[in-house]
């Protein structure tokens, strides 16, 4: 390990440049990609290692992104180690095949660099595009900066590849604040990461003359719900990987990974919930309000498939109002994805916080300290009831 | 003192975002010009497809519906069935027609639709940042292809044109380009005779323009015409392909 960590070298890179990084250590076997801004520096990057020969991978410029996803799923059940890459209405473009991948247990890992969905078109940072498919079956991981996209997307190969879960993974960061934006990063040396995520073996490949296999074939009243069910096991199953994996990294790293984080909550009243790039301007905002006396506290949801319910209830529990920030809406009429789920989690604790919603940064808008400083001050206004008559509040929008 | 010249109707004041040597620029305004000359810039309804023209509709002074990546042509068709008085075109990239679309242009044509169709072939993905597109040449370098497009893992050139030749549903279908004055008036008369397609009701009509991508190609816009005259027409050649009216066609060429 000690020769590992002086190899371990920083270097200024994107968000984009460090996942295609992470992607040429993971070093697939085949990648198929079609481009979309601003995932396309990633495929670009990585297109140029192939070509270059640093990787022996084989690289498929496909049509569209249905065509990506489904290149990469027939890879993968071929007992190739597969991975692509998109960006909204990409993602959207593969909604079939996501629960395809999922539905067959195939292992993908997908960087997707949020952007908003059209319509209209927009190519700015929001998380419609991903919230939207946080039913598909794909176990989820959001980034705040270019570090974590690194180390979340080498930690999802082996989260991906455990026996017990065979799920596919999809790792976030926010479309240009993350992206393009440039940090410094701290890579492992190639042989660490090769070594931490291991030979993939798929235990059911195509071609085995031996045993022949379906992948995929018809099941209806007869076995599909089982099938179901044993997806929804694994879903279950993977908290604990994650943890576990999140830990195992931590010893190689100094950077070890929980399902959430919690930012000075040990004492705090009241709390702020966050996804993404935002969870790193609300630390600072939290800074300042602690500064000032201020019990505040934030939990950044790092995995939102599975959803670390109970993670949350034993967290927000603690505090009197918590203010759930989204950016993305469900459309249900009652605010935003997240919101709903948190509000979910916090049913079944004793003491429930009052908790309200702000839909935020839409197409991009941006986020700074001020507006998630009114937030937070706004959820210190909640009493009894008062919350009853606006649940969701839209932050820095024309109304 | 007699004009001679003026700007078309049919285009706004909303100076272009195309890069200098671009000829997305030309291609607006002989369609412009194409629909002043028809009478359409008050009838007409576009749709702007997603790639470096996905601002067609700040340039065009008709209604426009701006469409996801490839869905023109069957957005398109929606309109048409629904408003068939109105002369209904899209503006096309070869990303968006050639590669994520080309099963909405097939089947547009295969259906006869009509509706006019601006295929505008540069060979690359321009506004994503110069990857290699179904229509990138063998051996054109492109982000993607840092050495040169090969066969063994990309295949070959599409020949988007020649495919629809073969399909009974499309009426009119033409190569050009725009680098030199007479390919201009070359593709002016194609423009016509696929608004003709239309307004007649024969079908689908497309022309496919070949365009430059001087930023992309890393040429200067002298250097992207010459690529175009000399590599382009190579592995595209120009000519009608299909015509509802042979005679039009002959004296087109
Ligand atoms: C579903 C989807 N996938 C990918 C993209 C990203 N994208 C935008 S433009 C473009 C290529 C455009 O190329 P082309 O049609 O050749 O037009 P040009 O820019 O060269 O004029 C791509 C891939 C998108 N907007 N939507
Ligand atoms: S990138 Fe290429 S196609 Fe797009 S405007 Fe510039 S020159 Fe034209």
């Amino acid at each position: 390990m000690a020769l590992q960590e002086k190899l371990t070298k920083t270097a200024a890179l994107t968000g984009n440049e460090a996942a295609a990084q992470a992607m040429r250590q993971i070093h697939p076997d085949v990648v198929a990609a079609y481009p979309i801004t601003p995932q396309t520096e990633i495929v670009q990057l990585y297109s140029t290692f192939v070509n270059d020969g640093i990787v022996h991978t084989e690289y498929v410029a496909v049509e569209s992104e249905h065509s990506a996803l489904s290149a990469t799923i027939g890879a993968a059940a071929a007992g190739a180690r597969s991975m692509t890459a998109t960006s909204s209405n990409g993602l959207a473009y593969m909604w079939e095949m996501l629960y395809i991948a999922a539905g067959l247990r195939l292992p993908i890992v997908m960087p997707v660099v949020n952007r908003a969905l059209s319509g209209p078109i927009n190519i700015h940072c929001d998380h419609s595009d991903t919230m939207g498919a946080r039913d598909a079956g794909w176990i989820q991981i959001y980034s705040e900066n270019a570090q974590e996209m690194y180390d979340n997307l080498i930690q999802a190969v082996r989260i991906a590849e455990n026996p017990d879960i065979m799920l596919p993974v999809m790792v976030t960061m926010d479309g240009f604040i993350i992206s393009h934006g440039m940090e410094n990063v701290e890579l492992l040396p190639d042989r660490a990461v090769e070594e931490f995520i291991g030979e993939y073996r798929y235990p059911y490949a195509l071609l085995d003359i031996e045993n022949p296999r379906t992948i995929g074939p018809l099941t209806l009243q007869d076995f599909y719900f089982e099938h179901k069910r044993a997806q929804a096991d694994a879903v279950v199953k993977a908290k604990t990987v994650i943890l576990k994996v999140g830990e195992e990294y931590g010893q190689l790293t100094d950077r070890s990974y929980e399902l959430i984080e919690s930012y000075r909550m040990e004492d705090a009243e009241y709390a702020l919930v966050v996804l993404g790039s935002t969870a790193g301007t609300a630390k600072y905002v939290i800074d300042e309000l602690r500064q000032d006396g201020e019990k505040y506290g934030l939990v950044k949801i790092r995995v939102c498939r599975p959803f670390p319910a109970v993670r949350l209830g034993e967290v927000l529990s603690r505090v009197t109002a918590v203010g759930v920030m989204d950016r993305a809406d469900s459309f249900s009429g009652e605010g935003g994805p997240i919101f709903a789920e948190v509000r979910a989690a916090l049913y079944g604790v004793s003491h429930r916080p009052h908790c309200i919603n702000y839909i935020y940064g839409l197409g991009g808008r941006d986020i700074g300290p001020d507006l998630i400083r009114s937030a937070a001050l706004d959820i210190k206004s909640l009493k009894d009831g008062s919350e009853s008559d606006s649940l969701v509040r839209y932050l820095g929008v024309r109304e | 003192m007699r004009q001679v010249t003026a700007k078309p109707k049919a285009l706004t004041n909303a100076p272009f975002h195309y890069c200098p040597g671009c000829t997305h620029g030309i291609i607006h305004r002989l369609l412009a010009e194409t629909l002043d000359e028809f009478g359409l810039t008050e009838n007409a309804i576009g749709i702007a497809s997603v790639g470096c023209s996905v601002f067609a509709y700040d340039y065009f002074n008709c209604d426009m519906q701006q469409a996801a990546h490839g869905r023109a042509p069957a957005v398109a068709t929606g309109i048409k069935r629904v408003r068939p008085q109105n002369f209904v075109f899209t503006y096309q990239g070869d990303g968006d027609l050639g590669s994520i679309g080309i099963g909405e242009t097939i089947h547009a044509a295969n259906r006869g639709e009509n509706i006019t169709i601006i295929f505008v072939n540069n060979a690359v993905y321009g506004m994503t940042g110069g990857q290699m597109a179904p229509t990138t040449l063998l051996g054109q370098k492109s982000s993607t292809t840092p050495t040169g497009r090969s066969i063994g893992e990309h295949g070959y050139p599409l020949p988007v044109s020649e495919l629809l030749q073969a399909l009974p549903g499309a009426a009119y279908v033409a190569r050009t380009t725009v680098t030199s004055p007479s390919q201009i008036r070359i593709t002016k008369r194609a423009l016509a005779q696929a608004f003709q397609a239309q307004i007649q009701g024969r079908g689908l009509g497309l022309v496919e323009i070949l365009s430059t991508c001087p930023v992309n190609w890393h040429m200067d816009p002298v250097e992207a015409l010459t690529f175009i005259n000399e590599e382009m027409v190579a592995q595209f050649p120009l000519g009608v392909f299909k015509d509802f009216d042979e005679e039009v066609a002959r004296d087109g060429k």
